[in-house]
């Protein structure tokens, strides 16, 4: 066993290797690519150097924009510099990536090739961002493995010197980027012997010094500037060769082997495959399999894609070859072929035509797509593509890995075609996120891949949710290096951590005849069979598993480990897998429990050791009856009731059947029905709130806060109650002027409640006779289930209350309007999606929503499901997610067209005046849309008109129903987070405020990019830990609220629902009437703040009372009044900052790693708390100075 | 005038040692102590259950969410190690066994026990020149009697003494049937010191939210007679030494305790009130006294008003609560 062997993933090859030969890191997060700057930043505050002796310097900036100028400057100040991007990131970075190329300059961009968005956004792999930097004049450098991530870092970096041009090199996001692989580590000594210093000082005299002025990046006109194009050529021309060399040089010095087209497979193959990255592994996996098998195949494995050496492709395809398929893991609609097949297709005609084809005719090529958005690529596609080539006429543009049912592009392949060696381990586990599943199994790959003399190889499927999210792990060893980049097909081995999971997903579908099955069943050894359902059942007697039990949930309550039973699914499954003899295994275990948790204090490793004797002890084989014999069936993924599209679409997602999906199920362009979260029923919680109704005092504040809107409130008339179920609760309503016999209910939704708890923390009613106890309590929701879903179906029917009969400036009243925005998969407690779902209940019915990307675009629009949902009568949020950088501009976009479309209504009301009637006519276009009644008032105008011009033939007519609705006041918002709007939206936020336009802005701060893992923002306070802030932030939160407020016509509000929800309610219906632009900045406690999300709101409290989040509007009107704007609704700070920011990990943890360093900051931070609370109140205590406006009045 | 006394073992320059508070949470604080007169510091104590709690929650909230979604593998960044557990406690007390001469006691207060050896060879190893058990267990369980609560104390610190070479301490309450014979038998299980006593936990309720609230109130000088009792009752009956805690303010209330015995006596209360340099005031409000009582050296008073000593040691029991009344009617109705 070599001693540089490490199981690391892709990111962390890449990011290794370009730590150690650059100076300057460039970075700003985006995923899959975010782990790369997270590892670089981090190994620079650990004071690691490069293998020159220096610490790289890594700075974030605002944008993939900024940084990619960063990046230019830094190179043309002469630094070796680089950076990591993907997707969009990548995008934004072309401009300057065609200077820097223009200029041969050299750099490597490390690119996990992550799609780009187009009819919806996807972070999953695919080339559609590599390719669209084609035309930069970057070389492109692709890698097929995390092992060729690390090799292919260092000869992209070799190479971009040798040769002046900028290298992109690229992996597959997430396949490549986030395997965990066996990996030989390159050493420093084998880095250098790679790095030419020569070249590197070269570099580094080409950077700009006032020493020996030039100036670089001047304008040219038509007289020089093809010319100079031209210049650059025979750089492009040498640069293969020289790249060939570097990779000769790089076997030299450490063994593995590369060439710019790589030929594998029958030296006489007649059919033969090519293609760039991960799926070129399994492609070579496949064509192994078939040539033992005696078919005469190979595959072209491209790692130079640019510049593209037709030389040395000929050179590749052996003279036998009758058939080439090509494949592009991206797609060009229009194109007559993708990229890759199109280079191929000119480099063997120019051949052909020139007479230099090595084989004996011209070979028939064709082209398909595969693996877009990490499709799953496997064998059987491999082998259905080899296939195809067999055929006279063979099907050009196809697609494999799907099935096109509309244009027929896609091949047929053999799902269950199968090339996994016998000698490999392949393990699956059905995990819960926050069941440790996927930490676990990564813990046993590293102690089988660094401890033992196999290969090891693991790849982990999530979903989308944020709590409650399933995770499927994929774990291969071996004793030869795995090549399998695909999902496993035939597993030896499948745990299920979670019972539940076998009534909703078909865990044992990959597992083979004779595989284990670790299941961890609450029931015993007893009652665990009946309990599992009827056709899982009979798989597992016809897969003849072999059957074990351990009820872990047991287990690690005992061992005080709670809900994670990571470490005892991990010991089980080293008991009976049979990787490593038992007792090795255990000790081995124990090892990576000291590992992983030693730093973290001893009791933690106790707590561990302790789960791991008592997972022995508790395990247990369970012989398999003959013959199934349960009752329980599979339930269907939805309900009856759900809408065709949900049945037929939406549910097969929810199934993890959408695979197999056809192109016909699915929209043309992206547009999905809303309201579908309801369809879901997701059962994540043990627990549910439990309304006292004596108690309760009917306040509204539980689903005021409700993140995920399952807590509701009715009032409805006794009338109404006839029907209700057996144990519906119902008490006359409190409230002024109430009529006669009105009822009131708080009802849960029990399947849709997470449990978070953040009603019961904010109930304010609490009993005299039993401290503690309040009108909501959590309870189990085994016992009640059945009948509170009863009494949901029931309450949901109740009718809602009527808009216009309720005073929206009330909490206690708003608890009556129908949340639009409903059961997110944000997490457990967010501290966001209240403020959103307050928004929805407020204005929804009405409002369009242009939404940044980030969390909230994420439990916002992520498929299966949305949250955003529709009133009784169809009317909902129009909800939309352009990108991260835009968000305001987009939206104003809205603005403008609503503002165009009403005045162009109006004009055609006006001109039709005589058909409509005057008096609506006049009332159409001047009424007044301030009150909910006024909104009413309209909508009934606008359908009286509609119908009065509907039949008219008139192309005016006809215009004026198209725009027609317009006519009602619209509410336009912006959504995002602090990351969008402090940092890479700021441009264009700040320009959207300045434009005096009616948009409404709603930032939900963090103070993190929560979405991406919580990498430091602008909002990050100061003392806070955060990514890419390892070491505390050092420096002050931006105050977006002041810097808007300097405009003057800004409506501002900074809001914290949990320290005032009364003031955050008012700061959105002012926002919204203000005719102006306005910004609403949310207080949103966080997971990434290291906080039991259940204290979030007094949290929230605490930030206020030190001063820290002072609340305040800035009202624009107030000031055309004569009055100061600006009101200050805080108190004096009452505690000290540390009282609110020691509760939290974010800081707390500072004080654990680096005390002084964390008392020193937080000294700073106390002090930015004073110093701006000073000034606020200062600015808030002065009287308007008389404006010239005011005086002549 | 000579204040030297024998502590647990240890030479002290005074009886005074403050007792376990926030004063010595920072070298700085115990330098300080030390600079106006300290003649030893218990440090604050260490509970094992805060700790375990701590550690716990770290560990929680650092990995919350993590390995669960697709962008986010985690929510912060890798800082290592982190200073948890008792390395920061056993760390201060390296830096402090640095920057004083007077010996630093280590104060540790368990509940299982691995964490009262484990912790106390940790403080052992740090450098402390002894141990301080801060026995603090409140039975709340119905079913154990006073025979197991009392083994369970007498477990504790032989197990800690075995573990050990420096002195060990053992702070109790005052909450026993038969508070001689406890002493006894912790004198007979190797104490090297016990101290009277702990001020128990005592939770307070708010009213205004209808919560158990912690509260603790700084002690007063009346707080003073249960220790002095037990002090004067146990001197000269036990090998162990004695220090005295709660209720020291003045001069005078030091005395006292020596008068009944104790070879040390500790004070937090007014420290944290008037400041560190009350420590000096102390010191001086002692030396007035013994100066105008002629007294050459500590070692002379310490005891001379025990119940061995004094002429009616009845006056210690009940005859003496009789005696207390008896003067409070004269006192009044004169």
């Amino acid at each position: 066993m070599s001693t540089t062997r490490t199981i690391i993933d892709g990111n962390e090859a890449t990011a290794y290797m370009a730590h150690k030969i650059n100076e300057v890191c460039a970075i700003y997060p985006i995923t899959p690519s975010s782990n790369m700057g997270e590892w670089a930043d981090q190994w620079s505050s650990e004071g690691r150097t490069n293998i020159w002796g220096t610490i790289p310097d890594v700075v974030e900036l605002q944008s993939e924009g900024g940084a990619s100028g960063a990046v230019h400057g830094a190179l043309q100040a002469g630094a070796l510099t680089t950076t990591f991007t993907a997707s969009q990131g990548l995008l934004l970075m072309i401009p300057n990536m065609h200077k820097i190329a223009g200029e041969l300059t050299s750099t490597v961009f490390h690119v996990a090739a992550r799609s780009v968005a187009s009819q919806a956004l996807s972070i999953f792999g695919d080339h559609s961002d590599v390719m669209a930097t084609r035309t930069t004049g970057f070389a492109l450098l692709a890698s097929c493995s995390v092992q060729e991530a690390m090799d292919m870092a260092l000869i992209a970096q070799a190479a971009t010197l040798a040769t002046r041009v900028p290298f992109v090199h690229f992996f597959d996001g997430f396949r490549t980027s986030h395997e965990v692989s066996t990996v030989e580590v390159i050493p420093d000594e084998q880095i250098r012997a790679m790095m030419n210093d020569e070249q590197v000082l070269a570099h580094r005299a080409r950077g700009l010094s006032p020493e020996r002025p030039v100036v670089r990046g001047t304008a040219q006109n038509p007289d020089v500037f093809f010319q100079g194009r031209e210049t650059v050529n025979s750089y492009y021309l040498n640069a293969p060769d020289l790249v060939q060399g570097v990779m000769d040089q790089f076997a030299d010095v450490v063994g593995r082997k590369y060439k710019l087209f790589d030929y594998f497979g029958a030296p006489d193959a007649e059919r033969i495959v090519m293609l760039m990255a991960s799926g070129a592994e399994t492609a070579h996996e496949t064509v192994e399999f078939l040539q033992a098998q005696g078919e005469k195949v190979g595959v072209i494995k491209v790692r130079l894609y640019r510049p593209f050496s037709e030389k040395h492709l000929l050179q590749a395809i052996p003279k036998t070859v009758k058939a080439i398929a090509v494949l592009d893991r991206t797609k060009e609609p229009g194109a007559n072929g993708e990229p890759l097949y199109k280079d191929v297709v000119t480099a063997l005609a120019q051949a052909a035509a020139d007479g230099t084809l090595s084989t004996a005719g011209m070979p028939r090529i064709i082209g398909g797509r595969f693996g877009l958005s990490s499709k799953e690529f496997n064998p059987g596609m491999v082998k259905g593509v080899l296939d195809e080539l067999k055929k006279e006429q063979p099907k050009n543009h196809f697609t494999i890995g799907i099935h096109d049912d509309v244009t027929h592009t896609s091949l047929d392949f053999d799902s269950n075609f199968n090339t996994e060696p016998d000698e490999v381990v392949r393990a699956m586990f059905y995990g819960l996120g926050s069941d440790g599943t996927v930490g676990a199994n990564k813990n046993s790959i590293k102690i089988i891949g660094t401890e033992t003399d196999n290969f090891a190889q693991g790849y982990f499927v999530y979903d989308s949710k944020k709590a409650g999210a399933q995770t499927i792990s994929h774990l291969r060893f071996g004793p030869a290096p795995i090549h399998s980049t695909y999902l496993i097909q035939s597993a030896n081995f499948v745990a299920c951590h979670q019972f539940v999971f076998l009534l909703k997903i078909d865990v044992l579908k990959n597992a083979r005849a004779g595989a284990v099955f670790l299941l961890n069943s609450p029931y015993g050894t007893d009652e665990t069979w009946d309990r599992i359902p009827r056709p899982v059942q009979e798989e597992m007697i016809e897969k003849n598993l072999k059957f074990y039990v351990i009820d872990a949930y047991k287990v690690a309550k005992e061992a005080g480990m709670g809900g994670r039973v990571n470490t005892i699914m991990q010991t089980c499954f080293f008991a009976i897998s049979g990787v490593l003899p038992r007792d090795e295994a255990i000790e081995k275990i124990k090892g990576a429990i000291r590992k992983t948790y030693g730093r973290k204090g001893e009791e933690i490793v106790k707590m561990n050791f302790n789960a791991v004797e008592q997972s022995l002890a508790n395990l247990h084989e369970v012989p398999l009856p003959d013959r199934a014999s349960g009752t329980l069936e599979m339930p269907p993924a939805v309900p009856p009731e759900a809408p065709e599209f949900v049945q037929r679409v939406t549910a097969e997602i929810m199934a993890r059947r959408g695979d197999e999906l056809p192109v016909s199920a699915l929209p043309v362009d992206g547009t999905y029905p809303s309201a579908t979260t309801q369809w879901e029923r997701r059962n994540i919680s043990l627990y549910v709130p439990v309304w006292d109704e004596d108690l309760c005092i009917q306040c509204g504040n539980c689903s005021l806060v409700c993140p995920h809107a399952v807590i509701r409130a009715k009032k409805y008339d006794a009338a109404a109650l006839t029907d209700a179920p057996a144990t519906f609760k119902s008490v006359p309503y409190k409230g002024k002027a109430v009529s006669e016999g009105t009822r009131y209910t708080i009802q849960c939704s029990p399947e849709d409640c997470t449990g978070c708890g953040l009603c019961v923390e904010v109930c304010p009613a609490k009993s005299k006779e039993q401290a503690g106890r309040k009108a909501l309590n959590m309870a189990p929701k085994e016992n009640r289930f059945d009948a509170e879903c009863e009494n949901w179906a029931f309450f949901k029917e109740l009718p809602d209350v009527d808009r216009q009969s309720l005073n929206l400036a009330q909490i206690k009243d708003v608890q009556f309007t129908r949340p639009l925005f409903e059961f997110s998969g944000a997490c457990a407690g967010c501290g966001e999606t209240p403020y959103i779902k307050m928004l929805s209940q407020l204005f929804g019915d009405r409002a369009m929503v242009a939404n940044a990307t980030g969390c909230s675009s994420i439990y916002g629009g992520n498929l299966p499901t949305t949250p955003w949902s529709c009133d009784a009568n169809g009317r909902g949020p129009a909800w939309s997610n352009s990108l991260f950088e835009d968000n305001a501009e987009f939206g104003f976009g809205f603005r403008l067209t609503v503002d165009k479309h009403r005045k162009y209504a109006e004009e055609l009301v006006e001109k039709m005046k005589d058909r409509i009637g005057a008096a609506l006519a006049d009332e159409l276009i001047h009424a007044e849309q301030k009150t909910e009644a006024d909104i009413a008032a309209q909508r009934e105008r606008v359908a009286e008109m509609k119908k009065k011009i509907q039949g008219l033939e008139s192309p005016e007519a006809q215009q004026l129903v198209s725009v027609a609705d317009q006519l009602v006041k619209r509410s336009i918002w912006l959504l995002g987070g602090d990351g969008w709007a402090y940092d890479i939206g700021y441009g264009g936020l700040d320009h959207v405020l300045a434009s005096g336009r009616n948009v409404n802005t709603l930032v939900l701060d963090t103070e993190v990019y929560s979405n991406t893992g919580g990498q430091a923002s602008k909002a990050t306070p100061r003392a806070a830990v955060a990514k890419f802030a390892a070491g505390g932030k050092p420096t002050g939160k931006k105050d977006l609220g002041m810097l808007a407020m300097c405009y003057g016509n800004i409506y501002v509000a900074k809001i914290s629902i949990g320290a005032n929800p009364r003031h955050a309610l008012r700061a959105f219906l002012e926002a919204e009437a203000y005719d102006g632009p306005s910004l609403i900045i949310a207080y949103s406690h966080c997971i990434a703040h290291g906080i039991n999300l259940q204290n979030g709101l007094e949290q929230q409290k605490r930030a206020v009372q030190c001063g820290y989040w002072p609340l305040f509007t800035y009202n624009p009107d107030l000031a055309k009044a004569g009055k100061n704007p600006l009101t200050l609704t805080s108190k004096d700070p009452s505690i000290p900052l540390k009282d609110y920011a020691y509760n939290e990990i974010r800081y707390k943890m500072l004080t654990h790693s680096k005390p002084k360093e964390a008392e020193h900051l937080i000294k700073l931070a106390q002090s930015d708390v004073d110093s701006r609370w000073a000034m606020y109140k200062k600015w808030a205590a002065e009287s308007q100075p008389e404006s010239l406006d005011t005086k002549g009045a | 005038m000579n204040l030297k006394t024998e502590y647990m073992g240890l030479s002290l320059k005074n009886p005074l040692v403050p007792s376990a508070s926030p004063l010595s949470e920072t070298v700085d604080g115990i330098r300080r102590m030390q600079d106006a007169g300290a003649a030893a510091i218990v440090m604050f104590s260490i509970f094992e259950e805060q700790i375990q709690h701590d550690e716990k929650a770290l560990d929680h909230l650092l990995s919350a969410g993590s390995e669960s979604f697709p962008e986010a593998m985690s929510y912060f960044p890798d800082l290592g190690e982190y200073q948890v557990g008792p390395n920061q406690y056993i760390q201060l007390i390296g830096e402090a066994v640095q920057a004083v001469d007077i010996p630093i006691i280590g104060s540790l207060n368990g509940v299982s026990h691995e964490g009262w050896i484990d912790y106390a060879k940790q403080i052992e190893q740090a450098g402390a020149k002894g141990i301080e058990l801060n026995a603090y267990y409140i039975p709340t369980d119905p079913t154990l009697n006073g025979e197991q609560v009392e083994t369970m104390y007498i477990d504790v610190l032989k197990a800690v003494k075995k573990a050990v070479r420096i002195p060990v301490a053992i702070k109790l309450s005052p909450f026993f049937s038969a508070m001689a014979n406890m002493a006894t038998r912790l004198d007979a299980a190797g104490a090297d010191a016990l101290v009277l006593f702990n001020r128990f936990y005592q939770p307070d309720f708010d009213l205004d939210h209808l919560e158990v609230v912690p509260n603790l109130d700084l002690s007063t000088s009346a707080e003073m007679r249960l220790p002095l009792l037990w002090i004067a009752v146990l001197c000269g009956k036990i090998n162990a030494s004695m220090a005295a805690t709660t209720g020291v303010h003045t001069g005078e209330d030091i005395a006292k305790y020596l008068l009944a015995g104790a070879d040390a006596v500790m004070t937090t209360s007014a420290l944290l009130q008037h400041g560190v340099g009350h420590i000096a005031t102390l010191l001086n409000e002692l030396m007035a006294w013994m100066e105008s009582k002629e007294y050459e050296s500590v070692e002379q008073m310490k005891g001379a008003m025990s119940q061995q000593s004094v002429a009616n040691p009845a006056a210690f029991e009940r005859a003496n609560y009789i005696k207390a009344l008896e003067e409070y009617k004269t006192q009044y109705d004169a």
